[in-house]
């Protein structure tokens, strides 16, 4: 019988770690995640987690342990977040390169300067364009099934990339919610071993990974990443069908919440859609037609939902917690390039919100309102809007 | 050429055989890119012929990427991995791990090496962390720093490893002397700090103390590290044929000194100098990187070397 349990996310997190039973674990502690590795080196000392536990001396060697070991064929985790996240950003384009089905949770967190410990999902946006499959966590118990289903997807032979999941700082990582944990025979059931069939490090077969490509072959190198990503969108819906079977919990890469005569329709990702859902509530009962939906996966981007969605809304309103400078939010940018050839399009606004941990009120989400509204009126706003600025202090 | 299954048939007759002093196997094969006189690729060929078909390795970012060859080709018959420049003790400290966990003998007569490829550039400066990593941790691995100098594969900068009074493209000399101002790093010493299993200094012009050390790297349990000293003509601005002659000259001037660090205990090799070592123009004169350097430049670097090959003496007679 599964088993619940009051936890924080980053214990989720590890828990999720200790059930898919990777063999080498290598990681470097940082807030909000470091409790992830923590809790994996006490379940691996106390005899319950049977994995080698590299103690590496920063996140740049944390990933590129993992990419050896994975590289040497076995299930690989790790866990970090911001600064951490930032300093692997090379190796990542590494493991996704070499097709390394490495899974990291990340505790997303705002990155510097100035210095700030708390949430926003800046270190993994900005990690977008590296080749890693991206999951966002409404809460505690999405991180553990998604870690789940992030091996699974990121072993499948038709994508074999890495995948990251994430969850918010604090907001998450750091809050106790009730958990289930599944089964271990039917995790087991769900993910099987790790079995690489293609490139593994094995004295016995010498095969070169990694090799210098030149301008002949490069390009066709990268477009298997790409195609890799592409296979991912069905492989990570069978995911979810499994899941559910096997768990009883159902994914959607967008997850849609009183949308159906909605006029404005508010998106997000991570823990925001549950407020999100409680303000549409309130809304619902002022008479006001809203909607919320919620983007699990977004990497790859969930294009054609996304159209989906849009058919229904007059306004989409995206709220994000990144910002690419020169442009906006990046959700909002890879919305855009979702919608720019429908025929019949909802206007899309951005709205920058909680960046480094800042509160996300209902009366920030009542000014996204009214200014979706003034669109929807036929007002000329702006697209993007930062959300709950202090202006006195600008 | 001679196809490659016909040269894996090859048998030497048995007298001749006999008196081989290295393995007659070879597993680095014709058709690499090294440059004329390489001597980075003579070590490797030296490392393979040691581990024979029982050795992964890992080649970060440097001379060795170009030289084991582009997709879809391998010089190596060996399992090879190619990382980011920084990361080799990081690397291998994955890939032995990993071997562990999957059950498998690591090191040992007959056990899996993991080996770590890096240049002096890789090693002394970017790579330096994961490499105190690496030994801190103590994996059962074995990294070779491939000493030529400088950044060769970039084009001839200096590294932290380029000696006193040295040209390279980033120290030209020029009208107000800019040669290299500062000694070379001595990183075999740094990684005796981490009192590692075992470490060693070795020579490609001593291939038999090299795969003396090689083999002893695989026995001793614990991380080891072999600093091998591989002359670049390129770089150094010297002739392709002068590659064993310079690595030679490097060891008889204990501009370079062999020796090996194991237990605790400092023993340098025989073929050091045991007399007076030979005067350090001996080995700067056939090289164009150092013709810049004045008559007070050569003195300074005599006198660092011998210096630290006292420095290294006293550390046999008190740790030997």
């Amino acid at each position: 019988m599964p088993m619940r349990k009051v936890m924080k996310g980053n214990e989720a997190a590890a828990w999720a770690a200790k059930l898919a039973k990777p063999k080498v674990v290598a990681a470097f502690p940082i807030t909000p995640s470091t409790l992830v590795p923590e809790k994996i080196s006490e379940f691996v000392a106390d005899g319950e987690m049977d994995a080698e536990f590299i103690k590496v001396e920063s996140e740049h060697s944390a990933i590129s342990a993992c990419v050896g070991a994975s590289a040497a064929g076995v299930r690989t985790f790790t866990a970090t977040a911001s600064q951490g996240l930032a300093l692997m950003h090379e190796i990542l384009f590494i493991a996704a390169g070499m097709r390394l089905p490495i899974v990291m949770a990340i505790g997303n967190r705002a990155l510097s300067a100035p210095i700030n410990i708390w949430n926003d999902w800046q270190d993994t946006i900005s990690e977008r364009d590296t080749g890693w499959i991206q999951f966002y966590a409404e809460n505690n118990q999405e991180a553990l099934d998604l870690i789940l289903i992030a091996f699974k997807v990121a072993e499948d032979e038709r994508v074999l990339l890495p995948a990251m999941v994430g969850f918010d700082a604090f907001i998450l990582t750091h809050t106790v919610e009730p958990v289930e944990i599944p089964d271990q025979e039917v995790v087991d059931e769900f993910l099987g071993e790790y079995v690489p069939k293609h490139a593994y490090l094995d004295p016995a077969r010498p095969i070169t990974q990694g090799a210098l490509g030149f301008p002949a072959h490069y390009m066709e190198a990268r477009y298997t990443v790409w195609e890799a990503m592409e296979n991912a969108r069905k492989v990570i819906k069978e995911a979810f069908d499994e899941f559910e079977k096997k768990f009883g919990r159902r994914y959607h890469m967008i997850e849609e919440y009183k949308t159906d005569d909605a006029e404005i329709i508010l998106l997000t990702m991570g823990s925001l859609a549950g407020t999100l859902k409680e303000f549409v509530d309130k809304k619902r009962e002022e008479g006001v037609k809203i909607g919320a939906a919620k983007m699990t996966v977004y990497r790859p981007f969930p294009i054609e939902e996304l159209r989906a969605l849009a058919k229904k809304a007059k306004v989409l309103a995206i709220l994000e917690k990144d910002i690419s400078f020169g442009i906006g939010g990046a959700v909002f940018a890879d919305a855009s390039r979702a919608l720019v050839n429908e025929k019949e399009k909802p206007i899309m606004l951005d709205f920058i919100i909680g960046l480094g941990g800042r509160d996300v009120t209902f009366d920030q989400l009542e000014e996204v309102v009214a200014i979706s509204k003034k669109a929807l009126e036929g007002e000329k706003v702006e697209e993007v809007n930062w959300i709950g600025l202090r202006k006195e202090i600008l | 050429m001679v196809p490659l299954e016909e040269v894996k048939k090859m048998e030497l007759p048995a007298d001749v055989k006999k008196k081989l002093t290295l393995p007659f196997e070879e597993h680095f094969y014709a058709g690499h890119t090294a440059c004329q006189g390489c001597g980075a690729a003579l070590g490797l060929r030296y490392v393979l012929k040691a581990y024979g078909g029982k050795a992964i390795f890992t080649i970060p970012a440097c001379c060795s990427t170009i030289i084991a060859g582009p997709w879809p080709y391998s010089a190596l018959n060996a399992p090879l991995f190619h990382t980011a420049f920084e990361t080799t003790g990081a690397v291998i400290s994955g890939i032995e791990a990993a071997l562990k966990a999957k059950g498998y003998k690591v090191k040992g007569e007959d056990g899996i090496m993991v080996v770590g490829w890096a240049g002096d550039g890789g090693t002394a400066d970017i790579g330096l962390q994961a490499l105190s990593g690496f030994l801190e941790r103590g994996h059962d691995a074995l990294y070779i720093m491939y000493d030529n100098e400088a950044y060769m594969n970039t084009g001839i900068q200096r590294s932290s490893s380029t000696p006193y009074g040295a040209w390279t493209t980033n120290t030209p000399g020029g009208k107000k002397h800019f040669l290299e101002q500062r000694p070379k790093k001595k990183v075999i010493d740094i990684v005796i700090a981490h009192k590692p299993a075992y470490a060693a200094t070795a020579s490609v012009a001593y291939p038999e103390d090299f795969m003396k050390k090689l083999k002893k790297a695989q026995t001793i349990k614990g991380p080891a590290f072999i600093q091998l000293f591989a002359p670049c003509p390129t770089g150094w601005r010297a002739p392709t044929d002068k590659t064993i002659e310079l690595a030679r000259l490097a060891v008889q001037t204990a501009y370079f000194p062999l020796f090996e660090y194991e237990n605790g205990k400092y023993k340098i090799n025989m073929p050091s100098p045991n007399k007076e070592p030979k005067p350090i123009e001996e080995f700067i004169k056939l090289q164009g990187r150092f013709k810049y350097m004045t008559k007070e430049d050569i003195e300074i670097l005599q006198e660092w070397v011998l210096r630290e090959w006292d420095e290294l003496k006293k550390k046999a007679e008190i740790f030997g």
